[in-house]
Order: C-alpha cells, then sequence, then structure tokens
C-alpha cells in the first residue's frame, strides 16, 4: 500500500472521505434515508469484504458466506429475546458460533474442489436457512424482530444513528486494514499460493489445508460480526438473510469492485447497493421523453437491466472495478 | 400402511421430477464444463409458458407440448447469445454470469405475466384417482408424471449408455477429441445439448405446474435440491443423478409426511408443523454432507478429465 | 552399498488392469546421481509421484534416510527432505520469481501462522531465495512475474525452487522437456554443480545428458526394472538397447 497519487488512491480516498461525511450531510439536509442506506453499504462491505479473503486471495469459492450474517443476525436476535442484551455478551457469541460453524463447513468442504466446493458451501448455507425457517421460537419464516439494540452499558448507544454508523464505519476500516496486513504475511502468502497452485505448495511442504482452513474461520467470524450489526441495524433477522441469493449477492459485490485487493469489496457494496437505488431513477429518468408515463412503471424492472450487467463484468472486466481503477494509471 | 406406500409414490414422483431436472444440469456440466443457476429460471419459464399456452389452446396437452418447445428454443438461443461466451472460464465466471441471468429472467417473467402467480388446471380425464392397489386411490395425474418421467430417463439412458456421444461423455471426453471422434460441429452440439437440458427443465416445471402455483422464483429453491441430488450421484453422472434424485424425492417426501407426527410427541401439534418441514429438508443437505465425508466425489464419479 | 538415502521395495502400483509399478525394488545411495530412463509409458512419472507421495502405492514400501515414509503425505515428505520438480511446469504463475522460491523457502522456515510481519519484507526469507535463484542462473529474472519467464526459465525456477527447500534428495521429472540445445547445456552444467552436494533421482529422455551426469541408470520397461547399473554397463546391455536404447541411438545417429 502506496501513498501514491494514482487515480485508483484518489478515487479510495475520496471514497472514504464521502463515506465519513455522510452523517454530516445527512444532519444537514435532514435526510436520515442516506444514513440508513450507507450503514447497510459499509456493514455490506465488510462482509464481501471478509469473503474476498477466501474468495480474491485464498481461491476458495464459497457460495454460502450469507450464512454468517443470519448466524451473527440470529446469535443477537435470540440473545435479545431471551433478555441478554448485552452487546458484550452478543457480539462475542455472533464471532465464535459463526467461528464455529465455519470450522466445520471448512472441515468437510475444503477437502473437496472446483464445483464440489461450491455446491458444498451452497448446500450447508441451505442447512442453516432450513434450520431458521424450523426455529419455531424464535419467529420461524417470519423472522424475529429485535426490540432492544445490543447494549454497550454506556459506553456507545447504537440507538443513535449517528454513533451507530461511526461504529460500524470504524469496524469496516479496522477490518480492511487486519485483512491487507493478513494477506502480505507469511500466513497470505500461504494462501495466495494455495490459491495459485495447491499441488505445488504441498509439494514443497505446506500443509496446505490447515491453512485454508484458518482463512476460512476468519472470514466466517468477520462475517459473524458484520451479521450481528446488521441485525443491530435493521432490528430485525430472518431466514431470508441468508437465503443463498444472498450469498450471490456477496460474490457479486467481491467481483464487481475487484478480487484479492483491499477496497474492492468496499467498492463493489457501495457500486451494487447504489445501482439498485439509482438503476430505477436512471431507467425513468432516459426512458421519459420517449414513453412519457411510462416511465415510471417501466423503472420498476431495474433488474433486468442489473442481471445482464453481472454477465458483461464477467465477460469484460473481470478485475472488477479496481481492476479498471489500476488499468487508468497504465492506460 | 397404504399412506406408507402412497407417500413413497409421491416421493418418487418428487424425486423424477428432480432427476429431469438434475439431469440437464448434470449433462451441461459434464459436456460443457458450465455450472449453470439459471437452470432454474428454465424450469419457471417451462411452468409459465405452460399455463399460457394451455389456456390459449384450451388443451393441456397441446399447451404442454408447446411449452416444451418453447423452453427448449429459449435455451437454445439463451446458449447461443451468452453461455457459450462462458464455456472454458473459471466457475466463479459461470456462478456469476449465471446468477445475472436469474435476475433477469425473474424481471422478464414479473413484466411478461405479472407479480401474480399463475395456475394451470388439469383436463378432467386426469383428475379422477386410480385404484392402484386394493383400497389405494393415487391420483392419476401422478402416475402421469411418474411414467413420463420414466420414459425420459429410459431415452436419457439409451443416449447415454448406447450412442457414441454418450459414450463420450462417460469417458469424460475433452472437446477436441469429442470433435475428432464425432466429426460434428461441435457448437452445434452444445446448442443442442443445453436445449436438451433446458427442455428437461422446463418439462419438470411444466408438471409441476398444476400441483403448485406458478410463480415467480419457483426454480431458485429446487435448483438448489437439484445441485445436492448432482453431488450426492457424481456430477457428470447420469446413473447417479437418477438414484440420487430417487434418494432425495423419497427422503424429502416420506419426512414431511410422517416427522410431524414423530415431533407431536415431543412438541407441541403447532411447533412440530413448523418444524418437521424444515428438518426434513436439513436431512437431505445432512444426507449430502454424509455422502461427500464418505465419498468426495458423490455415489458414482465420472472420471476426471 | 554405503549408506542407502532412498531404498524402494517391491513397489507396486496399478491403474485398473496396467501395472505402472511392477515390484520395482531399487536403492540410492547418499551422494549419488540416479537416472531413470525407459520409453513413454514406462511408469516414470508415476514412479515419482509414489516417491514424492501424490499417488498411493498398491504395494511395497519406501524409505527414506532409514525410516518408513510410504504413508506420509506430500508436504511430511517434503520437510523430511525430499524434493521433486514437476514433468509439466507447476509454479505459482502470478507471482515473481522470487516469490515462487520465497515460498519454498517459507515452507521449510517453521509454520506460517504468522499474521502480520510482511512476508515480502523478510530478510530470513528473500536473502535464501535469492541464493536459490542464483544457483540456477535467475538471478537477474527475481522481479518477472512467472507467466512472462521464457519456458526454459520456468524449468530453471522449478530447480530452484526444489533447491530452496533445502533438500536431502532431489527427484527431478524430465528438467530438459522441450529444451533447446543451448538451455539443456546450462541445465547439464546447473545439475553437474548441484550433484556435487545433493543426492538425485533423475527423470530424463535426453540420453547425452543421462550418459553424462548419470553415477547409475535404471532403465525401467512396462513398470518394470529390466536393468540397473553403472552407464557402461547399461550402454552394453543387449536387452536394453534392443528394449529401449536401440532406436535412440539410431534417433541420436
Amino acid at each position: 500500500m502506496t501513498a501514491a497519487l494514482t487515480p485508483r488512491n484518489v478515487v479510495i480516498a475520496v471514497l472514504m472521505l464521502l463515506l465519513a461525511a455522510v452523517p454530516v450531510y445527512a444532519a444537514v439536509t435532514a435526510n436520515t434515508f442516506l444514513v440508513t442506506l450507507f450503514t447497510r453499504v459499509i456493514i455490506l462491505g465488510m462482509a464481501a469484504t471478509s469473503l474476498n479473503l477466501i474468495l480474491g486471495y485464498g481461491g476458495m469459492v464459497s457460495f454460502g458466506h450469507a450464512v454468517y450474517l443470519g448466524i451473527g443476525g440470529y446469535a443477537v436476535g435470540i440473545l435479545a429475546q431471551e433478555g441478554a442484551s448485552s452487546g458484550f455478551v452478543q457480539w462475542p457469541v455472533a464471532i465464535l458460533v459463526s467461528a464455529l460453524f465455519a470450522l466445520l463447513v471448512g472441515a468437510l468442504s475444503l477437502r473437496t474442489r472446483g464445483v464440489y466446493f461450491i455446491m458444498i458451501t451452497l448446500a450447508f448455507a441451505q442447512l442453516v436457512y432450513y434450520f431458521g425457517v424450523g426455529l419455531d421460537r424464535y419467529g420461524a419464516d417470519d423472522g424475529l424482530t429485535i426490540g432492544r439494540r445490543s447494549q454497550f452499558a454506556g459506553l456507545l448507544n447504537l440507538s443513535d444513528r449517528t454513533q451507530f454508523y461511526y461504529l460500524c464505519l470504524a469496524l469496516l476500516v479496522v477490518t480492511i486494514y487486519l485483512i491487507a496486513r493478513l494477506v502480505n504475511s507469511r500466513f497470505g502468502m500461504v494462501i495466495q499460493g494455495a490459491r495459485s497452485n495447491d499441488r505445488r505448495m504441498r509439494a514443497i511442504g505446506f500443509p496446505t489445508f490447515r491453512y485454508r482452513l484458518t482463512a476460512f474461520v476468519i472470514a466466517g467470524a468477520i462475517c459473524g460480526l458484520a451479521g450481528a450489526l446488521l441485525a443491530n441495524h435493521t432490528g430485525f433477522i430472518s431466514p431470508a438473510t441468508m437465503h443463498w441469493t444472498r450469498s450471490g449477492d456477496l460474490i457479486v459485490m467481491v467481483v464487481l469492485g475487484g478480487m484479492a485487493s483491499s477496497f474492492g469489496p468496499l467498492i463493489g457494496a457501495v457500486a451494487l447497493l447504489s445501482l439498485e437505488e439509482a438503476l430505477p431513477v436512471l431507467i425513468r429518468v432516459s426512458a421519459s421523453p420517449m414513453f412519457g408515463d411510462a416511465a415510471v412503471r417501466m423503472a420498476e424492472y431495474w433488474q433486468i437491466v442489473l442481471g445482464p450487467l453481472f454477465l458483461l463484468v464477467v465477460l469484460f472486466a473481470r478485475g472488477g472495478i479496481d481492476g479498471l481503477l489500476a488499468g487508468v494509471r497504465r492506460g | 400402511m397404504l399412506l406408507f406406500i402412497e407417500q413413497c409414490l409421491n416421493g418418487l414422483q418428487f424425486g423424477l421430477l428432480l432427476f429431469l431436472l438434475a439431469a440437464g444440469l448434470t449433462l451441461v456440466f459434464g459436456i460443457m464444463d458450465l455450472v449453470n443457476l439459471a437452470h432454474g429460471s428454465l424450469y419457471m419459464l417451462g411452468a409459465y409458458f405452460a399455463a399460457t399456452f394451455a389456456a390459449w389452446t384450451d388443451s393441456f396437452v397441446l399447451g404442454a407440448l408447446l411449452a416444451l418447445a418453447a423452453t427448449l428454443v429459449v435455451g437454445m438461443a439463451l446458449e447461443v447469445v451468452a453461455l457459450r461466451r462462458l464455456y472454458g472460464r473459471d466457475h466463479l465466471d459461470h456462478v456469476l454470469g449465471t446468477f445475472g441471468l436469474i435476475l433477469f429472467f425473474n424481471e422478464l417473467v414479473r413484466l411478461v405475466w405479472g407479480p401474480a402467480g399463475m395456475s394451470l388446471s388439469l383436463p378432467m380425464w386426469l383428475i379422477p384417482p386410480v385404484e392402484i392397489l386394493p383400497g389405494l386411490f393415487y391420483p392419476t395425474y401422478r402416475i402421469a408424471i411418474i411414467l413420463t418421467a420414466l420414459l425420459v430417463a429410459l431415452f436419457l439412458y439409451v443416449l447415454v449408455m448406447r450412442t457414441r456421444l454418450g459414450m463420450l461423455v462417460r469417458a469424460g471426453a475433452s472437446n477436441r477429441e469429442m470433435t475428432g471422434a464425432l466429426g460434428v460441429n461441435i457448437s452445434l452440439l452444445y446448442t443442442l445439448v443445453f436445449g436438451l437440458g433446458a427442455a428437461l427443465a422446463g418439462l419438470a416445471g411444466l408438471m409441476q405446474a398444476p400441483i403448485l402455483t406458478v410463480q415467480i422464483g419457483m426454480g431458485e429453491n429446487i435448483l438448489i435440491l437439484a445441485f445436492v441430488v448432482i453431488i450426492i450421484g457424481g456430477i457428470g453422472s447420469i446413473r447417479g443423478a437418477f438414484i440420487a434424485a430417487i434418494l432425495v424425492g423419497l427422503i424429502d417426501t416420506i419426512g414431511r409426511a410422517f416427522l410431524p407426527d414423530l415431533l407431536r410427541l415431543v412438541l407441541s401439534s403447532r411447533g412440530a408443523s413448523t418444524v418437521a418441514p424444515a428438518m426434513s429438508s436439513m436431512m437431505i443437505y445432512l444426507l449430502m454432507a454424509i455422502v461427500l465425508v464418505l465419498r468426495p466425489e458423490g455415489l458414482f464419479p465420472v472420471s476426471s478429465k | 552399498m554405503a549408506d542407502p538415502l532412498l531404498e524402494i521395495e517391491a513397489l507396486t502400483k496399478r491403474f485398473g488392469g496396467v501395472i505402472a509399478s511392477d515390484a520395482i525394488s531399487l536403492c540410492v545411495p547418499k551422494g549419488e546421481l540416479h537416472a531413470i530412463i525407459g520409453p513413454n509409458g514406462a511408469g516414470k512419472t508415476t514412479l515419482i509421484g509414489q516417491l514424492a507421495g501424490e499417488i498411493a502405492p498398491d504395494g511395497g514400501r519406501i524409505r527414506f534416510e532409514g525410516r518408513d515414509v510410504t504413508a506420509l503425505s506430500v508436504d511430511r515428505r517434503s520437510q523430511l527432505g525430499l524434493a521433486r520438480s514437476f514433468q509439466i511446469t507447476s509454479l505459482f504463475l502470478d507471482f515473481t520469481a522470487l516469490d515462487n522460491v520465497a515460498l519454498a523457502v517459507q515452507a521449510h522456515a517453521g509454520h506460517s501462522f504468522r499474521f502480520w510481519r510482511n512476508a515480502r519484507r523478510e530478510v530470513e526469507l528473500r536473502t535464501p531465495a535469492r541464493a536459490a535463484l542464483a544457483r540456477v542462473g535467475l538471478a537477474a529474472r527475481e522481479d518477472v512475474i512467472v507467466s512472462n519467464l521464457s519456458h526454459g526459465e520456468h524449468r530453471q525456477l522449478e530447480i530452484a525452487m526444489a533447491l530452496a527447500t533445502t533438500p536431502r534428495m532431489l527427484l527431478l521429472d524430465e528438467p530438459m522437456a522441450g529444451m533447446g540445445p543451448d538451455e539443456s547445456a546450462r541445465m547439464v552444467k546447473t545439475l553437474r554443480e548441484l550433484k556435487r552436494g545433493l543426492t538425485i533421482l533423475l527423470i530424463e529422455h535426453d540420453m547425452e545428458a543421462v550418459f553424462a551426469l548419470a553415477d547409475r541408470i535404471t532403465v525401467l520397461v512396462y513398470g518394470r526394472i529390466i536393468a540397473s547399473g553403472p552407464p557402461e554397463a547399461i550402454r552394453a546391455n543387449a536387452e536394453v538397447r534392443q528394449a529401449y536404447l536401440g532406436e535412440q541411438e539410431d534417433r541420436h545417429g
């Protein structure tokens, strides 16, 4: 991470400044929607950053990463309902249970390769999804409303939008920094080597399984924390949080932003969630001169544009947005 | 006992539907090495087409045939326009690209058919139950599904076991070897194979349509079940898919039918009825986990490339 | 035989009906360069695969420094000092040459559950890695991404990585495959230098190189050893000439 004034670094710096300024802008304009939206962006950006550790750096295409959002969320929700609303209890439980589940899934799935790995991680996530559906005591299919946010004994008040926003942003920055350290350490070299050529790694003497498993567990634990934040943000948790299409969204964020890049997943989260907000508007504005009032209805179908966009990213911008930014300097 | 037999038949019927879906997936994966998440969308389209065409023609059979043709065409068009560009790229690209296609198809269906679901009603002659065993009446339509699916399975068996294409697939042949051995235009062959897979998914969807409601996203959860089937069976193996599909169908159906009664022994009646479907769904994934621990390549592994 | 480093005893491997290793017994003493030759399909790479631990034999024993390693995993064998190179180049293509070798050094420098320090700035990894690159003549190319190196350089790098694991024995699978005459000559020179300090098991098709380098040669045909001895004896062996060398000699003129 050099501090050179490349287009990419400028974009990242501007992005971080903008993120830091969101609550200020919202306070001035009395626009709370923006804080709500960007809290979500930051939390999902954190989840995508954790996925990037195994997907981007480790080459493990986990298609069940949203399950940790669910586990973290249910840890908060269930504990809150049972009367344990202290964040000092809820959050460590969210992290720990996520880590344990990742350990179990990783131990079984990392024995396999390629498409088997994709499908197995997906299937384990479905297992937990159905477990959530069967949680009769905790709302089953309909989910669980969390009446009280995690309590931090006077230290923090998470019901305060701004405090919660900055807490999420701080945790995101710490996560990005820790993962950036991690991937350049000896440990990081091992998981990147295993992505590049696992067979050769073993031939030069690395028992790669235990390192890949460790990375898998770390990613799960961080995402579990993101899940605890998400549950606090929405005040609600349901099995839908861990539906496999949510895992797909996280993969989209990582690839769209740029795999194996420190800020890529955050950029991807910003891009995807902004697109979801902006596409309907874009369609309405661009179609209204020609179609008049029908444009409003057309805007409802914005996903018809978003879907093929993923395909285009895969085909023509494999390095994601970060790759494009890095290319600007050379081009 | 009669109830048990009936539930077994239901399980068989569901398993055979899963087989139709899984067969297309496993063929496309085995031959083109493509992971197609949008397979569930073709299943959904089959159901929508059938409901629409049946309403237009006022005939269930005609509607079904037209729907089959339509999914075949959509499948081939999809392959030509988009998916063939993904061949030879890594599986992550497949996952992402076809994930985008799911969003596209869901929205397309909403645009064309609207957000409310549709229903497809059966013709009179398929409704009355038949007495298949003394005292056991079983719906004609479900029997028809079982027979149709078995016929398709037979057709696939002949295709895979008795034709040169099938032999190459079983041997896990590479593209170049295939072209050399068959002397055919490989890209046309791929389009046809994909169309066949799409038609099989469409067939599963349209046959399911009168039993469930036809709605957006109906293909998404069953797609994952189809994936579980091909993982248990061994990716690329039609025989494995067949056996695993029936296994999964039976476990799912029998679990749903009998777990509530078992659970009622320990839970409240309402609790049992919420937990039982979830538990029988979980049992399938547990089965998959056990198979993978014992045989990481599935029950009938295809020789690797 | 004095001080055997590698002992192979009745090693057997079948693939379906094909016998790839037919009760192979072989002994490589410390300091020897032992070449294994044989026509394509003789089971040479299968033998290396079993020695390295990638392929599990159906029967027989492998002993390294007197210790039975038959059941050990690939990475455990590497840790004991058994290093291999690959016939088809198997490198970390998206890493630099130096990163490739540094990883090999790292594999033998304690565990890698170290999460904080930047591995690319660790002198204790970089210095030995540079030394290994220098030994194979790649010192000037350390910052090149491996996918941009030439085929010959890939082969050199293969050796450098095996060396960087500070092995007691090298298993080299056709290090000269696909090389031009100049590159081959350089590789022979490299191997001759390595031979001074290391025990080497060499599989190679280039007969000139084999006869120039080997202390002893074993001839493998259809998974079975048909002859084993010093180069002169192999050259004179009638069975070998008929089974294998004859055609090779003709080709070389």
